[in-house]
């Protein structure tokens, strides 16, 4: 027989109370995770078409935006006077039907369509353009891209703050449906560059009633194919055909899944189990896997327009001796780097313009020649690598692939010239500071083209360019780049900038350049129609379709 | 009254640590604005920097990030420009939520049978399996499971979509992966902690009055058992809560632990601070919650 034990009764030790103060909670837990469940997810109906878009887009604004994926969504939704062609990447009619030049090549008029429509239904007008060109380059806007407008009359003025008067922008509605565009020179890629997002007509109402949100307005009008319907960040777009859009009858699927993510091994996935029909980012392609994806009838390489270089800092010594420089440049093995460390069959180049750009042929640059680098580095006064500075290499460390280059740079110099060059990794922010404020002795670089035209290379070595960031000024160089773009003959002005580019590489050599970019997507040809390589890597949403099994 | 106390002291420890996250941020070298393209003008950058404040002395940045604060806005993203950081915690944040509450049940559904069983059954086969099932969660990382299970579940076998967030199949993978290493930690504090409760002399005159093995297991040595499962509870959940930059990364999950990393690197000062203010709130909510369950399940705390 047991005996009474009140004074034990006060815990809750019977399992009955255990499970009776217990329920309540687990009650709790199981509402929660219920409703968690069902607030979290949220199927969507499938869509025609899903693409693999990598990166979350920072901003959609076409003035504003400036990655490449940002890009893709601006022009889904934003279309300016000409856009690009999908096939092979150039500029081809938009909203304008038809333009002429005048015969100074200095003055084009746009003639905009009798169907050009927002997704509104309204009509979208001369002033709407003239609009957003004011919009664009207006220095309040803040966008990056406003350099593009320096080639128009008055652009430069009014983005530096110098003309406050926005009407003065030689962009200027003659009728309501014509444009007059006023170049300040012969711009012979600006239809190019008026295919650029920066030039994307926008809605004006809509910006002047929203503000900085406008993107994300109710019922926003689009100029271009889609329009966006959702938005949830690091997750996906999605975008619905434009039913009032000029080309609507060429717009391959009406609704869009644009997923956003940074993982390159789980876009391979989901295209691999067939959740994703293309992944349209090159960034999103698992560089470890190169080789065996390579085999694969998928995977299509294509020429991109892009280079990657190694700047010298031309104001530290000892590179502010174009001999040290010209020497370290005379010693790399391109080959054995686009072999041995990317694998993705990029080109070696020792010129800096992508081959194929525009139909410019590069010069050669400094080509490997051992015995007149030592000869160079001698004469600076190192012989043998003997009594040179410690010098550091900075690259940004989120990439292994920086990384390897560094390690086969460093070797190479101490090999060949004596030269001892310490690596140093920097974290994204930090290297673009250390960059912007020459703070470095050389640094990993590259640049991606904005438009199919040498120059998009060649004018960041400007004394004055934003993006020279070397140090470098050289007045013979400038001046071969000015001639050259106000002149009007093709292949005399493809001349003039191939000896504008020999005369940076080797004579001034403030970079030295390792080889041009290629870009992989993966495409089921069978399956998917409507992308083609192209050297812009654009591939327009409207074009793309899944075909009928 | 105690209680009280502590309640009280959240939004003193929270503001401090914000304080410190806003300082922090803005003593790392570059800015949110800093890219690849130099600005197309000096005017342009200085329009840039207005837009977001950043032209004014860091002490009245400090009072405006108060202020907004004060009243509940964190502010705009400096790098997702469309959005503020309210937007996308409001988006993030339930994402983060429910995939962390799942993973805390998967945690105790899987860590709490194996360790019990490992405890009453020590040395013989389901301790095995047990200690087996441990060493696996703790010692594959995440980084390495998540993809293994993608590979065989998904894309061999077929069963399990390979990424994204949106229908329960989606949901399965993504919980396992992030759940199995708590499991195994919540494994091994029980198998310990029962295994050092059934040597107790308690058990051996709870056994000598003739209690029914049930009863006294689950009963006796149970609870006491678990008050380092409930300890452990706490920094658990916290941690499975605010979400996992690698499961989310692996399975392309819109939650927030990819915030946690990226908002760091771009410089995104509202986000980076406003994701630690909500983690930091958390963890000393949930700190608090320990505290209370375990008064709750030991009654030498509540009565201290």
């Amino acid at each position: 027989m047991r005996p009474p034990a009140p004074s034990q009764s006060a815990p809750a030790s019977r399992p009955g109370a255990l499970l009776r103060s217990a329920g309540p909670v687990l009650a709790l837990f199981a509402t929660l995770l219920f409703g968690f469940v069902t607030s979290g997810c949220r199927p969507l109906p499938p869509a025609d078409l899903v693409l693999h878009n990598g990166r979350e887009p920072e901003t959609i604004d076409p003035h504003l935006l400036t990655g490449q994926a940002d890009g893709r969504i601006g022009s889904a939704l934003f279309e300016g006077l000409t856009r690009y062609d999908p096939v092979t990447g150039n500029a081809i009619a938009g909203l304008a039907e038809s333009w002429s030049l005048s015969p100074d090549g200095r003055s084009y008029t746009f003639t905009l369509r009798t169907n050009a429509t927002w997704s509104t239904g309204q009509p979208i007008t001369a002033d709407d353009v003239v609009w957003s060109c004011q919009r664009a380059v207006d220095p309040k806007t803040a966008a990056d891209y406003a350099s593009q407008y320096f080639y128009i009359e008055n652009g430069e003025a009014i983005c530096n703050g110098a003309e406050t008067n926005l009407a003065r922008l030689g962009v200027i509605a003659t009728s309501p449906r014509t444009v007059r565009i006023q170049l300040t020179n012969p711009t012979p890629f600006f239809l190019e560059l008026l295919a650029s997002r920066v030039f994307a007509v926008v809605p004006r109402a809509t910006l002047e009633k929203y503000g900085d949100q406008w993107i994300r307005s109710p019922d926003l009008p689009c100029s271009g194919p889609y329009t966006l319907e959702s938005w949830r960040v690091n997750d996906r777009i999605r975008l619905r055909a434009n039913p009032h859009y000029w080309d609507a009858a060429h717009v391959r699927s009406k609704v869009v899944d644009v997923l956003a993510g940074d993982s390159a091994h789980t876009a391979l996935n989901l295209y691999l189990a067939g959740d994703v029909d293309f992944i349209v980012d090159k960034d999103m392609f698992p560089t470890e896997l190169a080789e065996a994806l390579r085999a694969r009838p998928d995977f299509h390489r294509y020429d991109y327009l892009g280079a990657y270089f190694v700047r010298f800092n031309c104001t530290r010594k000892p590179f502010t001796d174009p001999r040290v420089r010209r020497a370290l440049a005379l010693v790399i093995n391109r080959p054995r780097i686009v072999e041995r460390i990317t694998r993705m069959q990029e080109r070696p180049a020792s010129h800096l313009v992508p081959f194929g750009t525009g139909g410019y042929t590069p010069p050669a640059g400094l080509e490997p020649d051992l015995p007149l680098a030592r000869q160079l580095l001698a004469e600076a006064g190192y012989p043998g690598g003997a009594g040179f500075p410690p010098v550091e290499y900075a690259f940004n460390a989120e990439s292994k692939l920086h990384e390897h280059i560094a390690v086969e740079l460093q070797a190479t110099f101490r090999e060949a010239l004596g030269v001892r060059i310490e690596l140093r990794p920097l974290e994204w922010k930090t290297y673009l500071n250390n960059m912007s404020k020459l703070d470095y002795d050389m640094m990993r670089s590259s640049w991606i083209g904005d438009y199919n035209d040498p120059n998009t290379f060649l004018d960041l070595f400007l004394s004055n360019g934003g993006n020279n960031r070397t140090g470098w000024r050289d007045p013979e160089f400038d001046q071969l780049i000015h001639t050259a773009n106000a002149t009007l003959d093709r292949i005399r002005r493809f001349e003039l900038l191939g000896q504008a580019e020999a005369r940076l590489l080797r004579v001034g050599a403030p970079i030295v350049p390792l080889y041009s970019y290629v870009g992989f997507y993966a495409l089921d040809t069978n399956r998917i129609t409507g992308v083609h390589g192209n050297l812009l890597d654009e591939h327009p949403f409207w074009a793309i379709g899944r075909l009928p099994r | 009254m105690k209680l009280l106390h502590r309640l009280l002291l959240i939004p003193v420890l929270v503001w401090i640590v914000a304080t410190l996250a806003f300082f922090l941020m803005r003593a790392a070298p570059g800015g949110p604005f800093d890219r690849e393209r130099a600005p197309a003008s000096k005017e342009v950058e200085a329009a840039l920097k207005a837009r977001y404040h950043l032209d004014e002395s860091l002490g009245r940045q400090y009072l405006r990030f108060l202020a907004g604060v004060a009243t509940g806005d964190l502010g705009p993203s400096f790098k997702y420009r469309h959005h503020s950081v309210n937007d996308i915690l409001a988006q993030a944040l339930p994402v983060s939520l429910t995939l962390g509450w799942l993973a805390f049940g998967t945690a105790l559904g899987i860590g709490i049978p194996t360790g019990f069983l490992g405890a009453v059954y020590r040395g013989r086969w389901p301790d095995w399996g047990g200690s087996f099932l441990v060493l696996a969660g703790v010692c594959i990382p995440t980084f390495v499971l998540a993809p293994l299970l993608v590979l065989f579940f998904s894309l061999k076998l077929g069963w399990l979509p390979v990424a994204l967030w949106g229908s329960l199949p989606q949901v399965l993978l993504p919980t396992f992966a992030l759940g199995l290493y708590f499991a195994a930690r919540v494994s091994r504090l029980l198998r310990e902690g029962l295994s050092e409760t059934l040597r107790a002399p308690f058990i051996l005159t709870a056994r000598a009055k003739g209690l029914g093995e049930f009863q006294l297991l689950l009963r006796h040595a149970l609870r006491p058992s678990l008050l380092p499962v409930v300890s452990y509870c706490g920094p658990m959940l916290a941690d499975l809560l605010t979400g996992s930059f690698v499961i989310e990364r692996v399975f392309q999950i819109p939650g927030t632990g990819a915030f946690f990393v990226n908002s760091f690197f771009s410089r995104d000062y509202p986000m980076m601070v406003g994701l630690v203010i909500v983690y930091s709130a958390l963890l000393l909510l949930l700190n608090l919650a320990t505290d209370l369950a375990y008064r709750w399940l030991d009654p030498r705390v509540r009565h201290a």
